[in-house]
């Protein structure tokens, strides 16, 4: 069963917020149909009762104590921000309108 | 013979009994990669400043009596996937072409406290996601074993850094091969150890569960000494092995006990290159000469590792590749609101093969599709895990060929995602499974290309694949480890 890919690759560009250009679109639909043809063979297998693996030697899940520990200064976080406004990084209005209706 | 064709191990020697200084070692590897490189384009920084720093600080300890490290004044090239602080790491993304990491990796950390100079970081296909170099966003690197072909990928400058003999060691990073098939292409010992035996705390992830950092190397000797420096517990990275750490260099010494060895059938299958199979079993048959106990294994899943790496790997690439938002670091494309921003950031500092597996990889875990996609690969990713603990009850070691071809012509496959995937076939359940695995070089083919067989191991037991390396070595008919670079407008290097 092939499944169409190309109805589906707006809706998954959208959810990983990726911009793709019609050309870059077009190429991409016929090689992902490609590459699920050989990954969906994978659901011939009977996998009724297994685990999935979570970790591959089973390691415990590891904790540590809930306490503050030494982090990096302020300004070398802020270092690579492409666009900062003191000790913020700035982005562009997340709710629009919201000043303006107030 | 020149400082920059010695092993790393000659190297340290010859360090520790003063008959060279760490700078004039230094020098030589970069006047082998102003030679060089112009032709290979191994590397996508050049660190000879730092190099150079490095050595003559550790040669004025040296002069002091101070106790140094093994490797202290040889220098290393690393993947550029790898976090140095205040060096520039791109991951060869334009999408980080002017990050500046604010801390070093824990690997790196370890490099500089050995004392090991740093030639530079290498190029690699994009987050590491390829297998021959071509997806840099930068520039491909040539195989110097023949330039038209590619090195092999994600790891392929680390691997043409160290055959030309522009730097005697590198670290590159293994997912699903990238480490072993660029080392078996380009003729070099390629390690990826046992998942969690070196952290990766500093690594740019691209797939959490399968990534692992390792050495490649002229040598098993090499390579066991670099995984001195860099392999232990972490607790930076949650996912490290709190297991005691051998000494692999030291490991290397004393009789191989008794090996029972499976020929995995799957590596070498039907269509797979003859001279590939041959190099591989006459390896084979140098061990069963030399009292290994040989038979041939079937891993009834391994046709379907590919399947579920190719759902794993992309669906925890587009999760980990989510903090690319232009936000807090990384290239940033603009746009008057947030989505817009996010959306072109991506689709302009993204390359291809990356776009293709964050689509992949977000459909597989989308609403609808997470159970027969994602869920089910992880639990195939079991079953494969449970086909290589069964073989481990019947053999020591697991062996085939590491790649199904030797190098490829640039551009072969640059258009054709799943031919380039299948590249890595023999490489991938090994990842899955978590378990060391190892490309030894198996010889020189009828084009002059090198050859490599791999070989597996159980968890932990990377010590022995270092350890039968080494005896290959010895034990093997001799062939060249290094190519004599030749270039097109002819004359060689």
């Amino acid at each position: 069963m092939a499944v169409d890919f190309g109805k589906e690759v707006d809706h998954v560009a959208r959810l990983a917020r990726l911009t793709l250009e019609p050309e870059e679109k077009e190429r991409m639909t016929g090689q992902l149909s490609d590459i699920l043809d050989t990954a969906r063979r994978i659901q011939e297998l009977d996998t009724g009762g297994v685990e999935p693996t979570s970790h591959v030697l089973d390691l415990p899940v590891v904790l540590r104590e809930d306490e503050t520990r030494p982090s990096l200064p302020l300004n070398r976080v802020l270092q690579n921000a492409p666009r900062r406004q003191k000790n913020f990084f700035r982005v562009p209005s997340i709710i629009s309108n919201v000043q303006a209706e107030k | 013979m020149e400082l920059y064709q010695k092993t790393a191990a000659n190297l340290s020697l010859m360090l520790q009994k003063k008959e060279v200084s760490s700078v004039e070692v230094v020098q030589s590897f970069l006047d082998r990669i102003e030679l060089v490189e112009p032709h290979v384009k191994a590397f996508i920084t050049h660190t000879p400043l730092i190099a150079l720093e490095t050595a003559s600080a550790v040669d004025k300890k040296r002069l002091l009596g101070e106790d140094l490290h093994p490797l202290a004044g040889v220098p290393i090239a690393i993947k550029d996937n790898l976090c140095t602080a205040g060096l520039r790491t791109t991951c060869a993304s334009r999408i980080l072409e002017n990050f500046i990491p604010p801390y070093d990796a824990t690997v790196v950390e370890a490099i500089k406290r050995a004392g090991m100079p740093l030639l530079g970081k290498t190029n690699m296909d994009e987050f590491a996601m390829g297998s021959s170099t071509e997806n840099s966003a930068f520039f491909s690197t040539a195989n110097p074993w023949n330039l038209d072909k590619v090195p092999g990928g994600s790891s392929g400058g680390s691997a043409a850094a160290v055959s030309t003999g522009m730097a005697p060691l590198a670290l590159g990073s293994d997912t699903g091969g990238s480490i072993r098939q660029p080392a078996s292409f380009c003729g070099l010992i390629g390690l990826r150890p046992t998942y969690g035996r070196v952290s990766r705390y500093g690594l740019i992830a691209f797939a959490s569960s399968l990534d692992q950092i390792g050495p490649l190397s002229l040598t098993a000797h090499d390579s066991a000494l670099l995984m001195d420096v860099v392999a232990g517990y972490d607790p930076l990275d949650s996912t490290s092995l709190p297991e005691a750490v051998p000494d692999y260099a030291a490991g290397l010494e004393g009789e191989i006990k008794k090996l029972r060895v499976g020929v995995i059938k799957q590596n070498l299958a039907d269509g797979f290159n003859p001279e590939v199979k041959a190099a591989v079993l006459k390896l084979v048959a140098l061990l069963g000469a030399n009292g290994a106990e040989i038979d041939e294994i079937s891993l009834p899943l391994a046709d379907y590792g590919l399947g579920a790496y190719y759902l794993i790997a992309p669906s925890e690439a587009s999760s980990n590749l989510g903090r690319y938002d232009g936000v807090r670091y990384g290239y940033n494309a603009g746009g008057d609101n947030i989505e817009v921003m996010f959306s072109r950031t991506r689709g302009e500092g993204f390359g291809p093969e990356v776009k293709r597996r964050i689509i992949i990889g977000t459909y597989a875990l989308s609403a609808g599709y997470y159970d027969a996609y994602y869920l089910q690969a992880m639990k195939v990713r079991t079953l494969i895990r449970r086909d290589y603990e069964a073989a481990f009850k019947k053999f020591d070691l697991l062996v085939g060929a590491t790649t199904p071809t030797p190098a490829f012509n640039i551009g072969e496959k640059a258009d054709d995602p799943l031919q380039m995937y299948l590249s890595d076939i023999c490489n991938i359940n090994d990842a899955l499974a978590g378990v060391p695995s190892l490309s030894v070089p198996s010889g020189i083919d009828s084009c002059g290309l090198p050859l490599g067989m791999q070989m597996t191991a159980p968890p932990s037991r990377e010590g022995l694949l270092l350890k039968i390396a080494g005896f290959l070595e010895q034990k093997r008919d001799p062939f060249p480890l290094r190519p004599r670079v030749k270039l097109s407008e002819g004359g060689e290097l």
